[in-house]
């Protein structure tokens, strides 16, 4: 649900990286932390275990510049991609405007890469979503890998509708900015078009 | 509510203001923050300047989803509200409309019992001016037509440096 405010004339977005446990999500956040300038973003929260599993989200607020006169803010959450924290990742896609799905590469992670994209495509349509009408993109995260899947195999299982996607080495940040960028144009296009979603 | 879009508009942000203003004097308040259920801020009164309101509005709200989660789960309706106290800062959360979150702070200068009262009675104020901007809403004023006008370029200008 985007927040259009005609007073102060801010946008501001929601979108949320999702993905299973360990495939990257807050890697990406903290890339796009460290890389973006100080008067363009606010703290980035990290509701974690003390073994820096998400717990409950990460929150980083990011200010793009302004289109027609109004300031667009996005605010990025990751869900926690461990299979118990389901509770929790319902609450997180409230009012989502955006989902990044960020994929594990590595072969022994397919399975999982499977049961989240299964699992985002109930949470979103128990709240009223379709993922098919949703700004939405997919992100190949781990490139770096031996273990890595083939590009053309990874997109056969999660991405099958064909979507933007993207490679990715989060720690290194290839790929993390081009996904936020493309996930960011999908929302503002969508605003443009009136937003029914 | 129409559309997955919520606006705001000039004079409910004034009322809105108005009505955090006066509670925030006539609760002895540190500080009074109005918040989108979602998380961004919508208003703020008193003493916030030493206030992160960016990431205290983000945490209220993820606290708030997760108090209404538990209470479905216990098949309570929902608690009315949500009280911390601090050494200095006491904290009380309430719902507003089923879409704002009402935050007020303060210290030993006001008292729980005080701050209740006068919450009730902003969140009937602030609840009548939720209701005014939903109608808006509604009525799809030519306000909200501005993005219509946004282009391609425009987007692609945002991402251009
Ligand atoms: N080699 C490699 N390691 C990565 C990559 N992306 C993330 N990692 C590492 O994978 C581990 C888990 O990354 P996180 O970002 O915490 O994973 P997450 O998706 O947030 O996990 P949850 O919070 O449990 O859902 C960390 O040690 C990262 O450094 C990558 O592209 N390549
Ligand atoms: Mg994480």
């Amino acid at each position: 649900m985007s927040f259009i405010n005609y007073s102060s004339r801010e946008i501001n977005c929601k979108i949320v990286y999702y993905g299973p446990g360990l495939c990257g999500k807050t890697t990406n956040l903290q890339y796009v932390y460290n890389k973006t300038a100080p008067d363009a973003k606010g703290k980035m929260i990290s509701l974690a275990t003390e073994t820096e599993r998400t717990l409950f989200f990460d929150f980083l607020p990011l200010s793009l510049g302004e289109i027609r006169g109004f300031k667009t803010r996005f605010h990025l959450y990751t869900v926690p991609g461990q299979v118990f924290y389901d509770a929790s990742r319902k609450l997180i896609l409230k009012g989502v405007d955006g989902v990044v799905f960020v994929a594990d590469s590595q072969i022994e992670r397919m399975e999982a890469n499977i049961e989240s994209l299964d699992n985002l495509r109930t949470n979103l349509e128990e709240q009223g979503y379709n993922l098919d009408k949703l700004p939405y993109v997919v992100q190949y995260n781990k490139r770096d890998l031996p273990s890595a899947v083939p590009v053309a195999e990874l997109k056969a299982v999660v991405n099958p509708t064909n979507v933007p996607d993207f490679e990715a080495v989060a720690p290194t940040g290839g790929g993390v900015f081009d996904t936020l960028k493309a996930v960011a144009k999908l929302v503002l296009t969508e605003l443009k078009r009136g937003g029914n979603g | 509510m129409a559309g997955n879009q919520f606006l705001m508009f000039e004079e409910e942000q004034r009322r809105i203001q108005e009505a955090c203003d006066l509670l925030a004097r006539a609760a002895n308040a540190e500080a009074v923050l109005v918040i989108d259920k979602n998380g961004q801020e919508i208003a703020r009164s008193g003493d916030t300047d030493d206030l992160d309101v960016t990431s205290l509005s983000s945490l209220f709200a993820g606290n708030v989803a997760a108090t209404g989660g538990i209470a479905k789960l216990l098949a309570e309706k929902e608690f009315s509200g949500q009280f911390h106290e601090g050494e200095k800062t006491n904290v009380h959360i309430s719902l507003v409309a089923q879409r704002a979150i009402l935050v007020v702070l303060f210290d030993q200068r006001s008292s729980l019992g005080l701050v209740r009262l006068r919450v009730k009675k902003a969140s009937e104020e602030l609840t009548r001016i939720f209701e005014a901007i939903v109608r808006k809403m509604n009525q799809g004023s030519a306000q909200t037509q501005v993005f219509s006008e946004i282009t391609d370029d425009d987007i692609d200008n945002l991402f251009s440096e």
